[in-house]
Parts: C-alpha cells; sequence; structure tokens
C-alpha cells in the first residue's frame, strides 16, 4: 500500500478579475497541476508571484482566498476527495488534518487574544487534546522551536514578542493538533536573514521530530533547497518542472529553472573612487521627534560620482533614516551633508530647486509612488516641465527617449499604473528619477517587493544607466546578494552604526567583524545542505568560545 | 504609571474640562436671549421701574460673570436654582423625572443594544444574502419613519386595537416593577426601533472591516464555524467603534426622547423640559441643559475608556 497522504491531479482554480475599465470576469490561475506526497516529506513549491503556489496550498485545504475558486480537479487527502466532501468535514481537515504557517504571523495572530488561546485553539475545537493536554503539548513545541521561556510566552500577546519569536509561535500553532500535513507559506520571507536562519532550522528540525509532512511554499530557491525532499517548479499557474530537489538544483532540466538557480548572477567590476566625492556624509548623528536615543550614531560616508555606495543592515539598523536625512526630510541633530561641492541645508525648505534636481530618490513601493490616475507620460513629464521647462513636442520626445532607456518604448506612454506589472512600474520610476538629470539618485530597497528575475533585471538596467548618465547611486537594502552585484562600496549598518565601510572587495573579503559574519554567513546559498553547515559552524564556534 | 491609567485618568480630567465649557455656554447662550427671568416673571406689560426693582431683587443686575460662578457654585453642590414659574427647587422636581427617563432609557437599551449587536452579527454571517438583505431594509425603514409617527402606529395598533399595553405611559412610585414595564413597553419599542439600525450597521462595517483581517483567515483555516469565527476573533477587535456608536445612542435615549415622552405623556425629562422652555423657565432650561450636557459628556467618555481598554497594545504594554 502507498503512503500517500496528499494526492493533486488536475488541480484547476479560477478567480474573479475586476481590470479597470472592464467589466468583471472569470480567468484561471492555475492550470491543471498533479503532484503527490508521501507521509512525512516536504515538498517545495517554488515560483514567482502570480506562479499559483500559495492558491495551490490553500486548496489543499479546500480554502480558496478572495474571490478564487477552485474549479476542477481532485484534490485527495487521507484517502477521500476534500473537492467532493461536506462542509462539516472540510472543517475538519482544517486545523485537524492539515494546518496552515502564513507569511505573516503577526498579521495571523490576533491581536486581542493571548497567543496560547490562538495556538490550542483549532486542536481543542477538534476535539484533538483537551485544553490541559493542548497547553502542555503546545509548551513542548515552544521549547522545541527554540523560544525563550516556553513555560510563559503563551501568556503573552501577540503584540509582546519579536516577529521572529512569533513566527515560531505560528508553527507551533500549526503543530499543535498533530497534523497530518502543514502547509508554510513563506514562514520566513518577512524575517531579516539573521533571524530567518533561525526559524528555518527550527521549523526544519520541527518537521523533523513530528514526522509531519509538508508543503513548503517560497520564491526563494536557496531556502527550499534546505528543507524540501521534492521540489515543484510553477509558473503562471503551469508546472515547469517537478523532481527530487537534487536534480532541481543540480541539474535542471528547463530554462525556466536554469535561470532561477543562475539568479544574481551579474558580475560588476568595482571601480576606483575618485578625487572628489559627489556626497559625502559627515558625522551625521539623528534621532526622531519625541523618542530619547539616536537612531543615527556619528555616520561618515561618500559616494564617489558614477559609483554606488551600497548601505546594507537589517531592519531598524538605520539604513532608511539616513536616507531620510540626506533628502532633508529629517533633519540630523549633530554632522553636516556636502552633496556636488556645496554643503546642504539640512532641512528640506533650505534648498535650492537645483538641489532638489540633482538628488533623486527612487522607492520600493513603486505602486504608492505614482499617482494611479496619471498616464505614465504624464508621470516621467512632470520633472520635465519642472525642472526644464519643457512642453509639448519637446516633452514627448524626451519622455519616449527615457521609456526607450528604461526598456519599455512609446507604447507604454499613456498607460496607466494599474496595467503595469511590478517590475515595470519599478522601471517607470527609475525614468522619472532620471528625467530630472541627477547626480545621485536614492534607491531605498527598490527590488526587494520585486522577483527575483524581476529584480535582476531592474539591477541590471539600473547598472547600465549608471553607463550610460553617470549618475550615482547610493543603494539601500537588506540583501546581499544585490549589494554584491551592483555595488562599488559598501556600509554596513547596525543599530544605527556604520560598522564595516569600504571598497566592496574589503568590505566582503575576510577578517570580518562579528556582525557582518553573522550577516553574510546567513545568506542562503543553492546548494543542499548549506542550512546544517552553517548551524553546524555557528555551534562550533559558540563552544569553541 | 501604568499607561492606561495615565490615559483614563486623562480622559476623565478632560471630560470634566469640556464639561465645564459646556456650562459656560449654556449660560452664556440663555444670557444673550433677549430679555430675563425678571422680564418673564413680569411678562411683556410691566414697567421699566418694577423691572428695575425685581432685578434689583434677584441679583440680575450684576455682572454675568459673578453670577455665573454663584450658579456654577451651586450647581457643584447639587442646588440647581429655583424655578421662575412655580417657585420649587429645580434639583427635588428634576430628581424623580429624570429617574423616570434614566429608567425608560435603560430599558431601551437593554433591549435594543444586544439586539443590534445580535443582527449585526447576523447581518455579517450571511453577508449580502437575504438575511442581511432583510435586516438592513427593516432597520433603515424604521430608522427613517419620525418617531412620533410610529409612536401613535403603535398606539393606535398594539394599544387601542389589540388592547396590548397601555397607550399612556404614565408611570409612578406606588407601581410595581411589571406595571412599569408593562405601561413603559410602548415607548421602548418605539426607541428601540428608531437606535436599532445605527448600532446594527456600525457593527456589520466595523465587524466586515475586521473579517479581512490575515487573523480572521486563520481562524478559518482552523475549522471553526462562521458564527466563533465572528464572535470570537472578529468581534473583540471591533469593539472600539461599536461602544462609540452604542454610547450615541444610549446619550440619544436619554437626551433625545423628548418626542416620544411627549407622545406617550410620560413624565420625563424631555417633558418636563418641554413645558418650561414654553414658559421661559431659564433656570430650569439652565439646569436640564448642564444635566444633559453631563450625561453626554459623560457616555462618550465611557466609550473612549472602553476603546482604551479594548486596545491590547494598551493594556498590555511590552
Amino acid at each position: 500500500m502507498s503512503d500517500t497522504l496528499l494526492k493533486v491531479r488536475d488541480l484547476k482554480i479560477g478567480a474573479t478579475v475586476y481590470p479597470p475599465g472592464e467589466k468583471p470576469h472569470d480567468i484561471e490561475i492555475v492550470h491543471g497541476v498533479n503532484f503527490d506526497l508521501e507521509r512525512g516529506k516536504v515538498l517545495g513549491l517554488i515560483g514567482e508571484s502570480g506562479a499559483g503556489k500559495s492558491t495551490i496550498g490553500l486548496a489543499s485545504m479546500a480554502y480558496g482566498r478572495g474571490g478564487v475558486q477552485i474549479t476542477g480537479g481532485e484534490v485527495w487527502v487521507n484517502g477521500r476527495d476534500i473537492l467532493k466532501t461536506s462542509y462539516g468535514d472540510i472543517r475538519k481537515l482544517r486545523g485537524g488534518e492539515v494546518t496552515y504557517v502564513s507569511q505573516s504571523a503577526a498579521a495571523s495572530f490576533n491581536p486581542a487574544k493571548k497567543i496560547m488561546d490562538q495556538v490550542v485553539e483549532a486542536a481543542v475545537e477538534q476535539k484533538k487534546f483537551s485544553r490541559k493536554e493542548a497547553e502542555k503539548r503546545a509548551r513542548e513545541l515552544f521549547a522545541k522551536l527554540g523560544l525563550p521561556d516556553p513555560d510563559n510566552i503563551g501568556e503573552r500577546y501577540p503584540h509582546q514578542v519579536s516577529g521572529g519569536q512569533l513566527q515560531r509561535c505560528m508553527t507551533a500553532l500549526a503543530l499543535c493538533p498533530e497534523p497530518d500535513l502543514v502547509v508554510f507559506d513563506e514562514p520566513t520571507t518577512a524575517l531579516d536573514v539573521t533571524t530567518q536562519i533561525d526559524v528555518l532550522m527550527a521549523i526544519k528540525e520541527a518537521i523533523a521530530d513530528t514526522g509531519v509532512a509538508a508543503l513548503y511554499i517560497t520564491h526563494d530557491l536557496a531556502v527550499v533547497a534546505q528543507v524540501s525532499d521534492d521540489i515543484m517548479v510553477l509558473r503562471m499557474g503551469n508546472t515547469v518542472e517537478y523532481g527530487n530537489t537534487d536534480q532541481i538544483i543540480n541539474n535542471p532540466q528547463e530554462e525556466y529553472t536554469k535561470a532561477l538557480v543562475s539568479v544574481r548572477s551579474i558580475e560588476h567590476e568595482e571601480k576606483q573612487p575618485t578625487p572628489e566625492p559627489v556626497l559625502s556624509v559627515d558625522g551625521i548623528t539623528a534621532r526622531y521627534k519625541g523618542l530619547n536615543f539616536d537612531v543615527l550614531h556619528n555616520v561618515n560616508v561618500e559616494l564617489h560620482p558614477g559609483q554606488t555606495l551600497a548601505v546594507v543592515g537589517e531592519s531598524g539598523s538605520g539604513k532608511s533614516t539616513l536616507a531620510r536625512v540626506i533628502t532633508g526630510l529629517l533633519p540630523p541633530r549633530d554632522g553636516e551633508i556636502t552633496f556636488a561641492g556645496r554643503k546642504l541645508s539640512s532641512d528640506l525648505k533650505g534648498r535650492t530647486r537645483e538641489d532638489l534636481r540633482e538628488l533623486q530618490m527612487i522607492y520600493q513601493m513603486a505602486d504608492v509612488a505614482m499617482n494611479p490616475r496619471q498616464t505614465v507620460g504624464t508621470i516621467i513629464g512632470r520633472p520635465l516641465e519642472f525642472y526644464f521647462n519643457m512642453r509639448g513636442a519637446e516633452k514627448r520626445k524626451r519622455i519616449v527617449e527615457l521609456l526607450d532607456e528604461i526598456e519599455l518604448g512609446e507604447k507604454f506612454i499613456d498607460r496607466y499604473p494599474a496595467e503595469l506589472s511590478g517590475g515595470q512600474k519599478q522601471r517607470v520610476c527609475i525614468a522619472r528619477s532620471l528625467a530630472a538629470k541627477p547626480k545621485m539618485i536614492i534607491c531605498d530597497e527598490v527590488t526587494s517587493a520585486l522577483d527575483p528575475l524581476v529584480a535582476d533585471g531592474i539591477l541590471k538596467l539600473l547598472l547600465d544607466l549608471q553607463k550610460i548618465e553617470d549618475v550615482a547611486y547610493l543603494f539601500i537594502t537588506h540583501d546581499l546578494a544585490t549589494v554584491r552585484a551592483i555595488s562599488d562600496s559598501i556600509a554596513v549598518m547596525y543599530q544605527g552604526r556604520v560598522v564595516r565601510y569600504g571598497p566592496k572587495s574589503q568590505v566582503l573579503s575576510p577578517p570580518f567583524d562579528d556582525y557582518t559574519d553573522l550577516l553574510l554567513s546567513s545568506v542562503p546559498e543553492m546548494h543542499l545542505g548549506w542550512l546544517e553547515e552553517v548551524v553546524a559552524h555557528r555551534k562550533m564556534e559558540s563552544a569553541g568560545n | 504609571m501604568h499607561p492606561i491609567l495615565k490615559l483614563v485618568s486623562q480622559r476623565l480630567a478632560l471630560g470634566l474640562l469640556l464639561l465645564l465649557g459646556a456650562s459656560a455656554l449654556i449660560f452664556g447662550m440663555t444670557e444673550a436671549l433677549p430679555g430675563d427671568a425678571a422680564q418673564a416673571v413680569l411678562g411683556q406689560s410691566a414697567t421699566p421701574e418694577a423691572l428695575e426693582n425685581l432685578r434689583e431683587e434677584m441679583g440680575l443686575n450684576r455682572p454675568a460673570l459673578t453670577r455665573y460662578f454663584e450658579w456654577l457654585g451651586g450647581l457643584v453642590q447639587g442646588d440647581l436654582g429655583q424655578s421662575l414659574t412655580n417657585k420649587l427647587d429645580i434639583a427635588e422636581s428634576v430628581g424623580g423625572r429624570l429617574s423616570n427617563t434614566l429608567f425608560l432609557a435603560f430599558w431601551a437599551a437593554v433591549i435594543s443594544v444586544p439586539l443590534a449587536i445580535f443582527l449585526g452579527l447576523l447581518a455579517v454571517r450571511y453577508r449580502n444574502r437575504w438575511p442581511d438583505k432583510l435586516i438592513s431594509a427593516v432597520t433603515l425603514t424604521t430608522i427613517s419613519i419620525p418617531e412620533f409617527l410610529i409612536g401613535y402606529v403603535l398606539v393606535y395598533f398594539v394599544a387601542v386595537k389589540l388592547g396590548m399595553f397601555s397607550p399612556l405611559a404614565m408611570i409612578n412610585d406606588s407601581m410595581t416593577l411589571g406595571q412599569k414595564l408593562n405601561s413603559i413597553a410602548l415607548p421602548v419599542i418605539v426607541l428601540t426601533l428608531v437606535v436599532l439600525a445605527h448600532m446594527m450597521r456600525m457593527t456589520r462595517a466595523a465587524i466586515l472591516n475586521v473579517m479581512q483581517s490575515a487573523y480572521v483567515e486563520t481562524a478559518e483555516l482552523k475549522g471553526l464555524t462562521n458564527f466563533k469565527i465572528i464572535y470570537r476573533h472578529a468581534l473583540p477587535n471591533a469593539v472600539a467603534p461599536i461602544v462609540n456608536v452604542v454610547m450615541l445612542n444610549l446619550a440619544y435615549l436619554v437626551v433625545g426622547v423628548v418626542v416620544v415622552e411627549v407622545v406617550f405623556v410620560y413624565p420625563g425629562m424631555g417633558q418636563y423640559l418641554v413645558d418650561h422652555v414654553t414658559k421661559r423657565d431659564v433656570p430650569v432650561v439652565l439646569a436640564c441643559g448642564v444635566i444633559f450636557a453631563a450625561i453626554y459628556i459623560g457616555l462618550n467618555m465611557v466609550a473612549d475608556i472602553v476603546a482604551i481598554l479594548a486596545n491590547p497594545r494598551l493594556r498590555h504594554p511590552k
């Protein structure tokens, strides 16, 4: 007898879409997917946004998010097709046989209830355990997942624990009812790399200890390679490639999989510093109004014309605050900023139009950085009118030039932001900042919200544009692979301080300081067993100390 | 100091300050009205000498500020002054009236608040299906019809035709609770119908808003029944907006029942106020105004405090 827990056959999923200016209509987003999952095994579902991976994961609980509906196929769990079973049976399945770990535990925990109440709820509701037994099991799981003070952490409210801890609590929530299958939906994506590695290890060990099967959904192939037995690569609702992890990583057959495996392959030769920096930040100390501590302590960095300075750090390290200080949104308490040979006013009001023009900014969320009611042409044309007084045909000609530079072309000129993909939107934002002919652009996590292949395209574009326009980038990111790909010099920030600063080759070569070492070794690498190696290495080091 | 205590005491202080402002405003407005108490007592045909004498006697010639503080001082000690028309102590005559009004408002609230929240939950449970639409249609209809019309319609059909309940809501101290309730049944029904829609729709909207959250999806994926999801996971997070609108409606039940009281000849504050406004009895109007303001401010303060207490981030700081 085969030990198949989950069998998916020709699964088709549809949704109703509401495109602007058109009638709502139904589309198919998953076009017939097949896979099997044995008890105790882990299947990784990988793909970019829109690949349908979360939708497929939720279909194993007979659940459609929003207007999503399962339109065809079979989903067999424990020997029955859950698409044909009763609603009462589905409720027993959810939270009993199959449980779910979401990307954002912070949003998925009810803020008004204690963690323990929420962790044991499904187990008690499904009559798997009594409340007392469930609580005992929850405490064991808290301990197993490496949560501090496992006996009492359940008495806290979600806002009283950190993001990484909450993500482990969510894993405990999913494991508490002793399910047969857990659907992990990007469980570490929202975490910092140094936190991700601990949570990843905790999840992996919990899966191994409890013998539960798992669907592990992520866009990060390096992550999924660490935890899964098999991998299915999805693209736009179709299976691209399905095989065991070793084969997918080391011997991918399809072009798309090869591209995913080799992503982050941009080579960028480091440039030598010039005598005159375009931006120099001297001794900046800053704090936010109402806080009684500094968020930046004596920050000193320089950026040379036509080069890229990457400011890297985890959330809360002060890297975005630095951008706010440079743009004048947050006047510093101390220190000064020299830009293009002149001292910049610390306050935005004191800056000239020339200062504003030469220092542009691109944001993480291209979506909200554009007026949804303006066309691409209007958006890019605005700085041309504002700074260069261009009108009519002259303006249009320049807009088309810029559209060509960002590889979109003239046909995009009359489109609205809603009609663009994430990557295209970011390109329009880049064109808008280039329209001002700046000397320097601050790029704040500009690729973080994008899929890896799309992000790669944006990075390549930025590098090409740098050559053409001779513009300098201050590139803020938490992603070390991005840093490697595009920077000439690097500043590593930690708790408001620059802990390491210099040319790329120097910053990324040993000997490292402790924090940079931790940061670098936490970036998932695309080979099997990486997670174990890092964890073993760290254990050895801490034993050695 | 615990942040909750701090916030709550801030709210209390703010409420008192607001009440002080309201009292000044009410006093100032009655001052600004043409004529004064002396004029009102003596009537249109009074000679200027008589007016002047009476003003002297009543102390009306002193500066407004002095009189305001005197009045305020009395207010703080529970002395609301004397009625001009019947020379009775206002505090005494208001006392009974106020307790009647609160009695009516209390029973209307006891029925309407849980009913409104339950209907709101029901509407969410069956959203966009017929129960939801029916609840919305009925409550909107009842809020749209003027309350005096509902009152008279009920009197005619329920009291006169069916012979149930009394058409006049007369109550006195010698009645038992059961008799009293029977007597106020019709005005309670009218008030309930008037305030139901507002609270029910707010409950529905607030919960629907919360139903979009990821933690409601988590609850769904735990296999909970719809009703458990709504009351266990959605309702606790929708408390603040619901309490706000509930308190507004409670305040309305106390200060806005004038028309209903008149329709049912109920011996409450509204009747009392209307009677004395027509007689230009300024001290009574002042007293009622301050009492109404206190109730309004008090209830809204309670709403604020409940909203603060409902926030787990404030109740359990890091």
